[in-house]
This record gives C-alpha cells, sequence and structure tokens, in this order.
C-alpha cells in the first residue's frame, strides 16, 4: 500500500470513530457552522465535540504547518482528507475569517510572534476574526479610506470608523486598514493592523437590513491604542497586504455562489419550487414560459460550474490563472440574484410575506434570502468595479 | 472529464491557428459570395484540410480513420470559425461520414471516400414542416421488392450542392413526428429521381434543397437496422452539434477580438472609445459570456466522447449558450463599430449574419432550453 493509501485508509477509520454521528449528512446545513470565538456557539450539541477533535489534530487547518498547531498534511493528503470528510458528508468542524483570510496572510506576510500569537488560536477556533476595511467614505473606492492612526511612541491611536463588519458584534479581533500617511498617494499612506475588539474605545453597533437580519455592523474607534507590534508587513505597506486578502475573499464569495454540491441543492430548490408552485404535468412544470426560464438560470448554472471546474483542472495541470477566474465573483452572484428572481416570480403573491400567519416558513424566509441575495453584487467589490477589473486587466482597455 | 486541453489538443491547435493565418478564409468566403459561387468553398483548401488528416479525425482506426474524437474536431472547427472558413469539414465528416460510421454502412467507399477527402456525403434530414424537429419527417420510404423507394423533400441540407451522396431521413411508418418508423438512407446524387437546388443563406454558406421523386434504392442504401434511423440520427446530429458549437466559439472569440482592437484604436472625443466605462462594462459582458460558453463546448465534446449519461443534456447546454453568446457578440460588436459595421465592405458584419446561421442550425437557444428541460426530467 503506497503511503497516501494507508493515509487514506487510517483517515477513514479515524473519521469513522470520531465523526459525531449526529452530524452526519449535514454538510450543507447552515445550522452545523461553527464560528468558534471567546463565546462560541453550537445549534448542535456534537459540534463542540467535532471541533475538539479535528483540531486536535490540527485538521481544521489541515495544510498550515504544524509548528503553528495546523495539520502539516501536504496538498494531496489535505484532498484526501477533503475526501473522506465529504464521503461521510460532515460539515468542516471550523469556518470563519480566521481560516480564510487572516490566517493564510500572517502566513505569508506576519512576523513570527504574530504568527506564534495568533495561528494556534485561529486553528483551535478560540478567536473568531472579522475584517475592518470598508468605511462611510469608502466602498468601491476603499484607498480613500480615512480611519486614522497617529504614532505615539509604541503605539498607534486610531480614530474614526468602519462599515459592513461582517459579524462584528460575534467577533474578538480586528484585521484592519489605517491611514497612517494622508499626505502620499492614497494607496501609499495605509496599513494593515490588528486589534483586539476588547480594547477601550472600540464599540460595536448592528446594521439592519432590508431583510430584517443584521450580519454586518458598524465599528467606532475613539482613541484606542494599539501597539506598534500589531502592523503586518510594514507601515505604510497596507494595500499590498490587503490586496493580497482580498483575493481570498473574492475567490471564497465566488465559490460559495458556484459549484458542488449548494448548486445541485439549489437546483432542486428552484425546480422543486416551480414543481409546487406552478403545478405539473407529468412531472413536467406546468407553465411554459417559467419552464423556460428555470432551463435558462440552469443552463447559465451548468456553464458556471463548469468555468469553475475548468479553472481547477488547469490549475491542476499546472496552468496560470486564466482570464476565466475573473468572471466568478460577478457572474456567481448576479447568477444567484436571478435565482431568487425566478422564485419569487414563481411564488406569486406569497411571495410578499414578511412575518406573522398566512405565510409558510418557507416563504418568509424565501422573501428575506431575496432580498439578501441583493447585497451580493455589492460586497466583496461591486459587479461595476469586477467589470472594470476584466476590462483594464483582461482586455486591456485604456483608462 | 477534465476541462483542459492535452498536449496532443494543443498542438492540433497550434496546427489549425497556422493554417487558418496563412489562409484568409473571410476574404474567399466574400469573393465566393459574390461571384454567387454554388459550391461556396475552396476544394484546394478542403483538399489541404483532408491532407493534414482533419477529415479523418473522428473516425477508428479500424475504419482508417484517426481513433480521436469530438473533442479534437471540436479544436479545428474553433480555429477554423476564427476565420468564419467555408469549406464543408463539419458537414461531411460530422454528418455525412458519421453516419456511414454509425450506421455502419456495407459499401466501404463511401466513408473511405470521407476521410480521404475525395468524396462529400451530406446529410438531408430537414424538411419546410420540422422546424428543428429532427423526427418529424414527412419524407416517405415505401417498401418494393428489391428495397426502397423515396419521395419527398429536404431543405437546409448543409453543404448539400456539389455533395456526392446524401443521407436521407425518410419514414416507413407512424405519424410525421413520431421517433418510430425512421429510417436513413444513403442516396448517391447520380440515381434516378434526385433534383439539386441551390439555397442562399444569409452567412452565405452552401446549402441545398433536395427533392427526391420515386427514388428505387436497394435494401443495402438503409444505414443500421430497420427501426434505427431516429436514434442514429439524434447521436449524429449531437456530435455534429457540439462541433458547431466549437466552430461558433471560435467566431464568436475573434469578432470580439476585433471589436476589443476597435474600441482601442477609434478615437471620439479626443480619447479611445475603450476608455468610456460605458463601452468597457459591455465589453466585459460578452468577455463573461464567451467564457461560460467555452467551457459548456469543452464539457459537451468530453461527454461525447466519455459517452457519459450527461451528454446530451450537455450538448444543450454548449448549443443553448453558444446561440446566445455568439449573438450577443454580434450585435455588440456591430454597435461598438458604429456606422462602418453596418456596411458590407466592413468584415465584422460576416460574424453577424453566421451568427444568425449557427444559431438556426440544429436547434435554437430556445429548442435546447426545452430539450434542456426535458432531459432534465422537469
Amino acid at each position: 500500500m503506497s503511503d497516501l493509501e494507508s493515509f487514506r485508509a487510517e483517515t477513514r477509520s479515524w473519521l469513522e470513530k470520531n465523526a459525531p454521528s449526529e452530524l452526519r449528512q449535514k454538510a450543507t446545513d447552515p445550522d452545523a457552522i461553527v464560528w468558534g470565538g471567546r463565546r462560541p456557539t453550537y445549534v448542535y450539541p456534537q459540534s463542540k465535540r467535532w471541533l475538539d477533535v479535528m483540531r486536535e489534530r490540527g485538521w481544521t487547518a489541515p495544510t498550515w504547518p504544524k509548528e503553528y498547531g495546523g495539520g502539516g498534511l501536504s496538498k494531496v493528503e489535505a484532498k484526501v482528507l477533503a475526501e473522506e470528510i465529504f464521503r461521510l458528508e460532515m460539515p468542516p468542524p471550523l469556518y470563519g475569517f480566521g481560516l480564510q483570510m487572516i490566517g493564510p496572510t500572517l502566513l505569508q506576510y506576519g512576523t513570527e510572534e504574530q504568527r506564534t500569537e495568533h495561528i494556534p488560536r485561529i486553528v483551535r477556533g478560540e478567536i473568531r476574526w472579522c475584517q475592518g476595511y470598508s468605511e462611510p467614505n469608502a466602498g468601491s473606492d476603499l484607498a480613500s479610506l480615512q480611519t486614522r492612526a497617529v504614532r505615539d511612541g509604541d503605539h498607534f491611536v486610531v480614530n474614526g470608523q468602519k462599515v459592513w463588519t461582517s459579524y462584528g458584534n460575534f467577533s474578538d479581533w480586528m484585521f484592519l486598514l489605517v491611514r497612517t500617511d494622508p499626505d502620499v498617494k492614497k494607496q501609499s499612506g495605509i496599513t494593515f493592523i490588528l486589534l483586539d475588539l476588547e480594547t477601550e474605545g472600540v464599540s460595536v453597533k448592528p446594521i439592519k437590513l432590508i431583510s430584517g437580519a443584521s450580519p454586518f455592523c458598524e465599528t467606532f474607534f475613539q482613541d484606542v491604542r494599539i501597539s506598534v507590534e500589531n502592523v503586518v508587513s510594514e507601515i505604510n505597506a497596507g494595500w499590498t497586504v490587503a490586496k493580497a486578502l482580498l483575493g481570498h475573499e473574492r475567490s471564497m464569495i465566488g465559490s460559495v455562489f458556484g459549484a458542488g454540491r449548494r448548486a445541485k441543492k439549489r437546483t432542486d430548490v428552484l425546480v422543486e419550487t416551480a414543481r409546487r408552485t406552478l403545478g405539473e404535468r407529468e412531472g413536467r412544470i406546468q407553465d411554459d414560459v417559467q419552464r423556460d426560464r428555470v432551463a435558462e438560470l440552469l443552463i447559465d448554472q451548468a456553464c458556471f460550474e463548469l468555468t469553475v471546474q475548468r479553472s481547477h483542472d488547469g490549475a491542476k495541470a499546472g496552468q496560470k490563472p486564466g482570464p476565466e477566474s475573473s468572471i466568478f465573483k460577478v457572474y456567481g452572484t448576479e447568477l444567484n440574484q436571478r435565482r431568487h428572481e425566478a422564485m419569487q416570480s414563481m411564488r406569486g403573491p406569497s411571495a410578499v410575506g414578511w412575518e406573522g400567519p398566512g405565510f409558510s416558513e418557507e416563504d418568509l424566509q424565501q422573501t428575506r434570502d431575496w432580498l439578501r441575495s441583493r447585497g451580493n453584487t455589492i460586497e466583496g467589490g461591486t459587479s461595476e468595479v469586477q467589470l472594470n477589473i476584466i476590462a483594464k486587466r483582461v482586455l486591456g482597455l485604456p483608462d | 472529464m477534465k476541462l483542459v486541453l492535452d498536449d496532443d489538443q494543443q498542438l492540433l491547435a497550434k496546427t489549425a491557428a497556422e493554417l487558418v493565418s496563412r489562409d484568409d478564409a473571410l476574404k474567399r468566403l466574400r469573393r465566393l459570395r459574390d461571384e454567387k459561387n454554388e459550391n461556396g468553398y475552396s476544394k484546394e483548401v478542403y483538399a489541404k484540410m483532408a491532407e493534414l488528416g482533419w477529415t479523418a479525425i473522428p473516425f477508428s482506426t479500424d475504419q482508417g480513420g484517426a481513433g480521436l474524437g469530438v473533442a479534437e474536431m471540436a479544436v479545428v472547427l474553433e480555429a477554423l470559425g476564427r476565420a468564419l472558413t467555408p469549406e464543408p469539414l463539419l458537414s461531411s465528416v460530422m454528418l455525412g461520414g458519421r453516419s456511414l460510421a454509425l450506421g455502419r454502412f456495407s459499401e466501404s467507399s463511401w466513408l473511405d471516400g470521407v476521410i480521404d477527402g475525395s468524396k462529400r456525403v451530406c446529410l438531408a434530414y430537414q424538411e419546410p414542416g420540422s422546424r428543428f424537429d429532427a423526427h418529424h419527417v414527412e419524407t416517405s420510404a415505401e417498401k418494393t421488392t428489391n428495397g426502397y423507394r423515396i419521395t419527398g423533400e429536404k431543405v437546409h441540407v448543409l453543404d448539400g450542392s456539389g455533395a456526392d451522396a446524401y443521407i436521407v431521413s425518410a419514414r416507413s411508418s407512424g405519424d410525421t413526428a413520431a421517433a418510430a418508423g425512421i429510417d436513413l438512407f444513403v442516396v448517391p446524387t447520380r440515381v434516378g429521381g434526385v433534383e439539386v437546388a441551390v439555397q442562399r443563406r444569409v452567412d452565405a454558406r452552401n446549402a441545398a434543397i433536395l427533392r427526391l421523386e420515386r427514388v428505387e434504392l436497394p435494401a443495402t442504401a438503409r444505414l443500421g437496422a430497420s427501426g434505427e434511423g431516429a436514434a442514429l440520427l439524434d447521436s449524429v446530429i449531437d456530435g455534429a452539434t457540439a462541433a458547431l458549437c466549437a466552430e461558433m466559439l471560435g467566431s464568436m472569440s475573434e469578432a470580439f477580438d476585433r471589436t476589443v482592437e476597435y474600441m482601442k484604436e477609434r478615437v471620439q472625443f479626443g480619447v479611445p472609445i475603450g476608455s468610456f466605462q460605458a463601452l468597457k462594462h459591455r465589453a466585459a459582458r460578452v468577455f463573461v459570456e464567451i467564457e461560460l460558453a467555452r467551457s459548456a463546448v469543452m464539457a459537451a465534446a468530453r461527454a461525447l466522447d466519455a459517452g457519459d449519461d450527461r451528454a446530451r443534456a450537455l450538448v444543450s447546454v454548449a448549443k443553448a449558450k453558444c446561440s446566445e453568446a455568439f449573438l450577443l457578440t454580434a450585435n455588440e460588436a456591430v454597435q461598438i463599430h458604429g456606422g462602418i459595421g453596418m456596411t458590407d465592405e466592413h468584415d465584422i458584419g460576416f460574424f453577424l449574419k453566421r451568427a444568425r446561421g449557427a444559431e438556426m442550425t440544429f436547434g435554437d437557444a430556445a429548442f435546447h432550453r426545452q430539450r434542456f428541460a426535458a432531459l432534465s426530467g422537469y
């Protein structure tokens, strides 16, 4: 047996023994997502045990170095682990911006002290991170951010405001961009810094969205003191770090709307909604206009998934990322919006439910999901910014 | 199924691109159109393609072919599509030749001729009343003592002018649109009762009307077993559809590249028009659609070659996407070129005309959405 085969065999039997039965087949269940942090919550009690056993092996971050608590697995081993987890349809043991965004960034740009302090706590899910980028006057034009950091000895004193902080009210630490030099080109005076949200002078306030939910916050800083040791990379070099990290975010958002089992589930939901709301004749959606619309959406969904696959296959074959990867964010998010539009249209009058009697739980959720989907083409770089990027970087069109 | 070109396919793409760049096919297409040439292509160029082995690509080595598949044919046709090359590779190989091969036709000289490029065999399946339904067959196949007697009319026969033989769908029983009762027959052009009339298309491609008046055929003229006709037709058209999608992909890519170049060169209000955000966003959206189309084309070809269960559905995905993406690209190309794009003198109009011609071949986007829905079980 090759090393990889024995790794698979060991992993399989270990998972069989340690993966809690309650969580099997819950790979895509939103309630099975564990964010960790100082105040962790678990919808399913066994999620805690799943996190415990996995983090002991560093398998919450399988490819990160062992010295920082990661799994130390090679890429192929990590793929085997992912396949074995997939086989049991287990949810990931831990999720969040620590694993997805700041962790990789610190491994790339952080000092030894920063890695030793933060990476193990990310792997163990002890600290939940949030991102402080956007400001009220710096949205698509992120580099114009104004939150000011003034040097005072071995500290920066920070004043200003961030907005659209995802889950800021549940988070423990923030990575943020601050203005450290207002007198140079806007991209050249930005510093990337880490902040414990329990520091004095920080306040966090949830924002209520059109969907009624509050997944985002405003974060205010009043004379907040941050040690210069928390600067990632150099002072005034934050834009480079930020761009690297935004790359992670965009591919994450694109892929969320993209391929795999989630997409399959979305396909089923669309077709089932059509059958249930419009009726069927021998299994066929009865309304020909809506049937055509479903087919159009699912054809586009298929093309999108195949493009994600093409990009992955190209990478595996050793090709550089092709221009196709630039389309993921803009197309994936718009596709999701079109899907919600179609489902609202199929529901007819039931689509207007907000709360209370007369509407099913599913109808009420759909209304809110539709409203939430409108944000997809705004967050993480608007569609317009994405199209500008394609025009400039891929097509080489002039400014 | 891997959505990448392997080394051999990359080499094939390079060879095809080189031939296309040496040969100004668009100029030829324009000249053939203007002189109302009945064949609409150059026999010399087609012979060159046969010499390169392209006419042998999808046939097994037992049959004298190259033992490759739709994926390789797609690579070549994408390159040809770049220059709107009018040579009848798709019709003779993917329609005529593959009908003969899949139907295990007994007279091997016909398939040999297709493979070495010396003969052209076309598929005559569409009728005035059939629109995109290949199973709508009114042409009758009446049993005789020695074989069959065929009577009917076929239209939109691709590259049908100047062909050596036709594969004709005809019905020996059943209702007009029923799959059962259809057979395919090999009808040489020279037999009695066959009349060919040229059709003039907007895209200047060769097409013909085929009239069959009591054409007497031997029993051996039938392809495959009796009653196999509809399934055979479906397989052949699916392969040709995937191949056509690759050609469309090449054509839309070229129309788009030309338009982006024009946006960089054309100056209005003192700046290149490509600096206007209104145009940048439109160009970026076209780019997105072409990238999606490329993935669909690669997947459909590979699924057919692998005998994948999803192959038919993926062919519909590709044709629906390519039909719309090509039209979008061509419409935007003309719009962005402005007034010059409306002139016959400028080449960009040829891409718009081809977009329409290709859309209406083997089913448009709406037809394939319907088919995709049916194949997906809703």
